[in-house]
This record gives structure tokens, sequence and C-alpha cells, in this order.
């Protein structure tokens, strides 16, 4: 299979097997019109299998969130057909307004207008906790 | 602003203080008489707690303060739909420290978001409830003399109980604990409660499903109901309701100088046989707690009005 390199843009590389579309959701990118390819289950010397997404466009990404999803993914920034960074995730100490608390006994279940809010409380394990109610965040 | 909304808000030194001071209060009443005169706590009860609420009140009052509130959600705005950050913005104005229980976990942290004066949580669910982990610090300090070199026995239901979490974090910072855990499988301490406050710490805990087979080495038992409220099937919590009841033949087995705690109201877990034994600290503990409320108005009025 053959998709284009970009020439001006960002690849998401080594993403877990299974988890593009979503991090494709949790990152918005269904709100860009720039040309954006998915690849699954592409051959990984790594890992096997990985998918990778690439945006052809220069956009700010929430590189936070996509390490809470997956650790492993690598960002690499290309410019004129070249990489010109290549970017590590580091987990965000919060994570506010992507990920929903799913605890039905919090406060953000009734409560109008409330920003969901994670805090790391375990940078080791990535584990997330949601500010309100201390409930484990899940990807 | 200063608020307590998790019992960790306070350091331990700050805990030592507020004993030192409810113990003042206890020893000298009248010299707090005026304490807060001119100043107005509102109690805003989301959900129903005579306890809690008249203890606040009780505590305001003694100081010479005023209280206002609702004792229930149905008898306030929230009835009609108002997020809770609207009702503190607009009790803001209205006192001068506020005290607020809500059925949300979490829901004191979404008041103090919008609040101009200082929040006491008051409960919040099954997640936190600090004044009731001071009222049973206070009542460990008073009978048994020392948070150190202890064995606390939690019995009950350790899952949804609020005020086991919050007492666990709490004497997890003294040296010496050692937990002894008592539940049904389903009603177990959460796991990171346990990690976060037991293993990461290095203290020493076991974990149990019999009460009397651990009875004789504690020198604290806290009781826990297990709550109606918390369950959202009836069976389970029909299943479970009476799996341990604390009787005479049980305390028999006991220290002689153990303490049991219980943060009220007792449904029959505990025997009414049990209360005229001198162990059972229950009642005092209840009555402490006023003293130490006491205490932590007058500290956030204090640090507010600086």
């Amino acid at each position: 299979m053959n998709i284009d390199s970009i020439i001006n843009g960002i690849v998401i590389d080594h993403i877990t097997a299974g988890k593009a579309m979503q991090i494709y959701n949790m990152l918005n990118l269904d709100k860009l019109d720039c040309q954006i390819a998915i690849i699954k289950n592409a051959a990984s010397n790594r890992n096997g299998r990985k998918d990778i997404i690439k945006i052809a466009s220069d956009i700010d990404l929430d590189l936070g969130i996509l390490a809470f999803i997956c650790p492993t993914a690598t960002i690499n920034i290309i410019r004129d057909g070249k990489v010109i960074e290549k970017r590590n995730l580091k987990l965000p100490e919060r994570i506010e307004g992507v990920l929903r608390c799913k605890n039905p006994r919090c406060i953000t279940t009734t409560e109008q207008e409330i920003r969901h809010i994670f805090i790391l409380t375990n940078p080791e394990t990535a584990e997330y906790r949601c500010m309100y109610c201390d409930t484990k965040a899940s990807n | 602003m200063r608020n307590l909304i998790d019992i960790l808000d306070l350091s331990v030194e700050e805990i030592d203080e507020l004993i030192a001071v409810g113990n003042d209060i206890i020893d000298h009443p009248e010299k707090y008489r005026e304490a807060c005169k001119y100043k107005t706590l509102a109690t805003l009860f989301f959900e129903p707690s005579t306890r809690t609420r008249l203890s606040f009140e009780a505590a305001m009052l003694e100081l010479g303060g005023r209280v206002l509130g609702f004792s229930e959600a149905s008898s306030s705005s929230a009835a009609k739909g108002e997020s809770v950050a609207d009702t503190i913005a607009v009790v803001s104005g209205y006192a001068d420290i506020i005290a607020m229980r809500h059925p949300k976990e979490g829901a004191p942290i979404v008041g103090a978001s919008k609040a101009t004066v200082p929040i006491i949580n008051a409960g919040d669910g099954g997640h936190n409830h600090p004044t009731q982990t001071l009222t049973d610090l206070i009542t460990i300090k008073r009978e048994k003399g020392r948070f150190n070199d202890l064995t606390i026995g939690l019995c009950g239901d350790l899952k949804f109980g609020r005020t086991v979490h919050s007492l666990i974090a709490a004497m997890s910072r003294y040296p010496g604990v050692r937990f002894v855990l008592i539940s049904p499988e389903e009603l177990k301490v959460p796991s990171y409660v346990k990690n976060t406050y037991i293993k990461a710490k290095g203290i020493p805990y076991e974990q149990t499903t019999a009460l009397e087979n651990v009875i004789e080495k504690l020198d604290v038992l806290y009781m826990t109901r297990v709550q109606r409220e918390r369950f959202f099937n009836e069976e389970d919590y029909l299943r479970l309701k009476d799996c341990y009841v604390l009787t005479p033949e049980k305390m028999a087995m006991a220290k002689q100088d153990l303490i049991v705690l219980h943060p009220l109201p007792r449904v029959n877990e505990i025997s009414v046989a049990v209360d005229d034994d001198p162990r059972a600290c229950y009642f005092r503990q209840a009555r402490y707690g006023k003293f130490i409320r006491m205490a932590l108005i007058m500290k956030l009025l204090e640090e507010a009005n600086k």
C-alpha cells in the first residue's frame, strides 16, 4: 500500500496497533480540513504491528493526552519533506476537558458545564485520577 | 482562601494544633463563648445528616456565632436545578463560613472554586469527610494519649466508608501504626487507598474477613455501618448489611485498653449491650466532634481574616 509522504506536517508514529482511531477522535482530528492518513496495522520491527497517523498540516497537537493514550507513540515534525524534529511524549500533570469521569457518584455527572479534570497521580503507571472524586481515568 | 476539603489539607502539625485547641475548649469553654460573635456559619446540607449538621450548628452557637442553612436538597434551590457553584456563590454573600454536605463526590471542590468564604467539607458522597476524621483523631488522642505505635482495626464497609479512607490517610502519617482491615470481600478497601497510604509507606497491615480472629491484637477498633445509600443494588445491601456485629462476647476477647470508635449512626453492627463497656467510646467521640469543629471554625475564620 502506498501513502504519499507529506511535505509539511506531523507524523504520529509507533502508535500501538488499534489505537489510531481513538487518538484521531480524542485529538479532534476530524475537525481539521487538511489531508489526514490513518494507517492501521503497518509492519513494525519493534512491535510487529503499529498504527500511524499522518497530518498534512502544522497544527499544535495536545501531546499530553497523546502520552496518556499511547506512551509509545513518537512525533515527527516534517518540513519540506524532511523530519526536522522528533518530539518525545511527556505525561502532563493534568488533563483537562478530554477524558470524562465515569464514576456515577462524581459531581461532574450533574454539575452544569463543569470541566472534567484529571491529575497525574502515578507517573510510573501513567495513572490519572479525577480531581473531584479520585476515580481512576481509563483510556 | 483556606478550606478543608480533604483531611490531608491539614498538616500533622495543624491537626495537633486543632486537637490542642479542642482540648482547651473542653477544659475552658468559657474562654471561647464569644470567639465567633457576629460571625455566621451556613450549613448547606444537600443530603440529610442530623448528627453532623447539629454538631456544626452546636459548635458555632457555642462560639457565640449564628447559623443559617438548609437540611436537605428538597428545601433548597438545588431542587429547582440550581448548580452547586451557583448556590455557593450566592450563600458566600450571606455567611462568613460554609459547611456543606453533598451526595456527589467532589462537590465541595466545585463549591470552593466559587466561594469567597472558607468551605468545610461536611461529607461528599462516599469520598471524604474530614471533620469526622478530626473527630476520630481527637478521640484517639484523648483516649489513648498518642497516635504512634497503635494497631488500628477498621471493620465493616471499607469500600464505600469515606471515614475509613480518611482515617487511614491521616493515621498513615504517624510512626509505628499498623492496620488490620476487616471486611467482606465485596467491601474491601479500594486498592488505590491501600496502595497510596499503606503499601507505598511500608506500613504493616493484614486483611481478614473475621473480626473474632484479630480483635485481641487491636488498640483501636473502628466499626462502620454498611450504608444503604451507597448501593445501587438493594440485594447487595441486604446481603452485606449484617456481616459484622460487635457483641460482649467478642469484646471479652479484646485488650482491656482497646477503644471502640464508630462514626455513627449505628444500626446493628454494635450490640447495645456493648454500650456500657468503658471501652466503647462512640458517644464520647460524637461529643468531641463538636469541640474539634469549634477549633476548626475558629482556625478557618482567623485565616480568612488575615
